[in-house]
């Protein structure tokens, strides 16, 4: 072990985590057209969350397990509360004003479905029988189609996800499986036709965004000259032109890794994907080890979530997806989203730590 | 518990084999793509963001400054700003029209129907000639496709003073009127290029690089004198008040460089006012409008006559009894003269004695004296619009002695002021110019030089003794004729009594300096002979004109004496 047993602290992963939030502080100054002020507070949200993951990781896995449904509960209520008493802000309905600051309910969900899913499954040996599977689908639904109303059809999607990975570790049978996607398919055009106008033309110019240069396709053209006119080793850092000339919309949110391109060009993207690759790697090797199953489907599904979370983002700012509102993971100007990642990783950092105690 | 202890062995290896090999392809994959877009696409996106992020402007010359001779500012171009914007931009401004309508003060569909355009129209000029900070304030506004652009407007301090000749520009800075015109390459300069880098709303950030450089406008110095112009103008416009006339021009030349000193036209117009500017007013008329010189032309008559000896200035002819009658048609004097010597034919002005003189010679002769001293042909004056009247050579003995006294051609005031030059240089004819020149012309001879200072002799006595006593100028010889032209009607024929009053002449005489014509157009006051209504005034312009030049005084006693005791002293002085 790296770290010491006393703490609950796993190095590796810790370094990693640390590695990339000090690169995501590096990154706002430049997005952000060199502010203080938006660095300074990303700085307290980063140590307010290292608190609250050093803090997780010492909770005993079961006591997390034991905790999942009064979370996930919590978490339902909020987000109905959302819908009622939110602060809207730009064109949805995301946030809760407590006061000092604002709060994205729904990135809590993110800990919760995958946490409540997991307990469902335990509470019987695995693999899941058909009404588990049901329970568990209703368990994702419900937060999903909470998210989805506001609107925030990237995160819905992410709690989907996140749900469906842990059904997936925690072994679905095939045949239901094969009749969840089924019903996806036969669901499919409903969906569609349920859309946004905006969110449909999103999708379509994804294939062609140059079909629509100053509309739909505005985001992920601006993004692409970003990045592709970065070359193989960037325009250094502050020296972004796209981002600093405020053609890439978004930059320090969610279009943060098209700054992070355009200055650190191909050298830079290698070494953040490796980065990202090394954090999933380490969290599944930590799962693979872990004996107790609660333990292993969480830490699983949520370092899947995680790669999922930074695939999209990187796909749609590359111009792979199309554009949904997802943060890039530990790296994007936000709170509540780093907040939760960070108590992910303290939760998983809690139970790899002490995977020797069930044997 | 229990459940965990019982669930401990399955736990599904390959699912998370089957996940982490999904994850590793998903990373191979945006590794393609960063190789895709970063390396095989990146030159072709590369020149994606510059059409994005760099454009090349237009920079604007500066136009040449105009001075007179002593370098007095008469045009100068001040920086200002147009608000311009792209309307595909506009369209989607949304409420922050509305701001922007009010921070132009125009109406605001004025700003739509303007960003209604065709679709693929990229500029449109919102507002013009904006002062500079104004156009800051609108660029802060932060609306986006709005952007500025610099350019110049013109300023004429002299304003009215000069209003004919410097002319004026259009909003482009193009010259429209006057040297403005006239010498517009020569003003304009080239524009320039620039790259410069604009942000996601249109804003200039920085200049890059300068693409071409911008070569200014030169600065054009005009012959000008403005102190003489301000003369000329205060006398012409009295004489046309006192004389309820429709208009009056005047020019003065420097006689030896041929330099327009001062050119004046009434009514005038201010050139820094567009609305002051009518079809009426804003013609330069001493060069565009043509008229028939009358008994000014008599002189160059007359000095044909003794160049080819017909004559001496002592030759008697007989005028009596003020009616004679030529192929039939009748010619007049204002009244019977009598014998008359040839000097008198022309100190009185006698029509019957410049004909019966040009009927001793051939009309063709007649028509290459005119012609030599510059009718029918333009000056070359570069001004626009200028006109070289109508000369031709008639056979018919009517039209030859109808010629002869100045009718049945059409001249510009600023041809018979280098005319009358010829006899202020002793027969050369010098080059009429609008630009300062520092060296005296050549020119070229038009009359044997005995025969130019015969005639400036008589000449002085039509000021000293004939008609144009009231163009005497104290304690200066002062060479001059008056003519009195009946204006000819829109149809044909001639007004029975709306003329035009004349006289051109120059000073002083020992030494000339300065030639001026003046004509002082339907007169209505009562007076309407050329040494009534124009004299007065060329008197007191050349009277200023002299003072302002420190002329040193070439007059003896009794040229003002005789005029004293005739009574025709009416200067100011």
């Amino acid at each position: 072990m790296y770290s010491g047993r006393k703490m609950h602290v796993d190095g590796p992963l810790l370094m990693g985590v640390l590695a990339l939030c000090v690169l995501g502080l590096v990154l706002i100054f430049s997005a952000s057209g060199e502010n203080w002020n938006l660095m300074w507070r990303q700085g307290i949200r980063l140590l307010l969350s290292l608190g609250v993951m050093l803090a997780a990781a010492q909770i005993p896995p079961e006591v997390v397990r034991r905790l999942s449904p009064h979370i996930f509960i919590g978490g339902l209520l909020i987000l109905g509360l959302v819908l009622v008493a939110g602060y809207v802000g730009k064109g949805a309905q995301r946030w809760l004003d407590l006061g000092l600051f604002r709060f994205q309910p729904s990135e809590l969900m993110k800990l919760g479905v995958p946490m409540a899913v997991a307990w469902l499954l335990t509470r019987r040996a695995i693999p899941p029988r058909f009404l588990d599977v049901l329970g568990a689908i209703l368990i994702i639904a419900l937060p999903a189609l909470l998210v989805v109303v506001q609107p925030d059809l990237g995160t819905a999607i992410m709690l989907v996800v996140s749900g469906l990975l842990v059904l997936f570790l925690g072994g679905i049978r095939w045949q239901h499986l094969l009749m969840l996607i089924g019903a996806a398919v036969a669901a499919a055009p409903y969906l569609w036709a349920q859309l946004h106008n905006y969110q449909q033309q999103r999708i379509l110019t994804m294939f062609d965004p140059w079909s629509d240069p100053l509309g739909s396709g505005y985001h992920a053209i601006q993004s692409m000259i970003a990045i592709g006119s970065a070359g193989l080793a960037g325009k250094g850092w502050l020296a972004g032109s796209q981002s600093h000339l405020e053609f890439i919309p978004e930059r320090s949110t969610d279009f943060i890794f098209a700054v992070f391109a355009e200055e650190f060009g191909l050298v830079g993207v290698v070494a953040l994907v490796t980065l990202y690759v090394f954090l999933v790697g380490r969290c599944l090797v930590m799962a693979y080890h872990v004996r107790e199953v609660f333990s292993r489907l969480l830490i699983g599904g949520l370092a899947l979530t995680f790669f999922f979370y930074f695939f999209v983002n990187a796909a749609m700012v590359a111009g792979m997806l199309p554009v949904v509102g997802v943060p890039l993971p530990l790296v994007s100007y936000g709170g509540t989203s780093m907040l939760t990642l960070m108590a992910a990783f303290g939760i998983m950092m809690g139970a790899y730590t002490r995977r020797g105690l069930m044997t | 518990m229990s459940q965990l202890l019982q669930n401990r062995q399955k736990f599904y290896p390959r699912r998370h084999w089957f996940c982490f090999a999904v994850m590793l392809l998903g990373f191979m994959g945006l590794f393609a793509r960063a190789f895709q877009v970063q390396v095989l696409e990146s030159s072709q996106l590369r020149s994606e963001g510059e059409i994005r992020q760099i454009r090349t402007l237009p920079v604007k010359p500066v136009r040449g400054v105009i001075t007179d001779r002593q370098g007095e500012i008469l045009a100068v171009s001040t920086p200002l700003d147009a608000i311009t914007a792209d309307p595909r931009e506009l369209r989607k401004a949304g409420p922050d029209l509305e701001r922007l309508a009010a921070a132009l003060k125009i109406p605001l569909n004025q700003i739509n129907s303007k960003i209604d355009l065709p679709a693929n129209k990229k500029f449109v000029y919102l507002r013009r000639h904006l002062p500079p900070d104004k156009a800051q304030q609108i660029q802060q506004l932060g609306i986006r496709g709005v952007t500025t652009q610099r350019e110049y407007g013109r300023y004429y301090p002299a304003g009215t003073l000069v209003g004919h000749i410097v002319g004026f520009t259009d909003i482009d800075d193009h010259g429209q009127e006057g040297v403005e015109r006239s010498f517009d390459n020569h003003l304009s300069g080239v524009e320039g290029q620039k790259r410069v880098l604009i942000d996601a709303r249109h804003r200039v950030v920085e200049d890059i690089e300068s693409v071409r450089s911008v070569h200014h406008g030169r600065k054009l110095n005009l012959s000008l004198d403005l102190r003489i112009q301000a003369a000329m103008r205060r006398h012409i416009r009295k004489a046309v008040l006192q004389n309820q006339a429709a208009g009056g021009s005047a020019v003065m030349l420097n006689c030896r460089t041929g330099e327009v000193l001062a050119m004046v036209n009434f009514p005038d117009f201010n050139p820094n006012d567009r609305a002051d500017i009518t079809a009426g007013n804003f013609k330069n008329r001493a060069v565009t409008d043509v008229f028939e010189p009358g008994s000014t032309i008599k002189p160059f008559t007359l000095s044909l006559a003794l160049a080819k000896g017909v004559f001496t200035p002592d030759s008697r002819i007989m005028t009596g009894p003020g009616v004679h009658y030529v192929g039939g048609r009748r010619i007049q004097d204002v009244r019977d003269y009598g014998d008359l010597s040839f000097s008198e034919v022309l100190i009185k002005s006698s029509n019957i004695g410049a004909a019966k003189v040009a009927l001793e010679m051939a009309p063709k002769e007649l028509y290459d004296t005119l012609s030599a001293v510059g009718f029918g042909h333009t000056t070359g004056i570069e001004l626009p619009g200028e006109q070289s009247g109508l000369l031709v050579n008639r056979e018919r003995p009517v039209d030859h002695a109808w010629l002869s006294f100045g009718y049945g051609l059409s001249a510009t005031l600023v041809q018979l002021a280098r005319a009358y030059g010829v006899f202020a240089t002793e027969g050369m004819l010098v080059p009429v110019t609008i630009r300062r020149e520092t060296k005296t012309q050549a020119g070229i001879r038009v009359l044997p030089a005995d025969v130019a200072r015969q005639i400036t002799l008589m000449l002085e006595r039509v000021v000293s003794e004939g008609t144009a006593t009231r163009a005497v100028v104290p304690h200066y010889r002062v060479a001059g004729k008056t003519g009195t032209v009946h204006k000819i009607k829109p149809g044909g024929g001639y007004e029975k009594d709306r003329y035009r009053s004349l006289i051109a002449g120059f000073a002083p005489v020992s030494d000339p300096r300065f030639v001026l014509v003046v004509m002082i157009d339907d007169p209505k006051g009562g007076k309407h002979f050329g040494g009534e209504v124009a004299a007065p005034a060329f008197g007191n312009i050349m009277a200023d004109a002299l003072r302002l030049h420190r002329v040193a005084p070439d007059a003896p006693e009794s040229t003002l004496e005789i005029a004293a005791r005739r009574g025709g002293l009416a200067t100011d002085a």
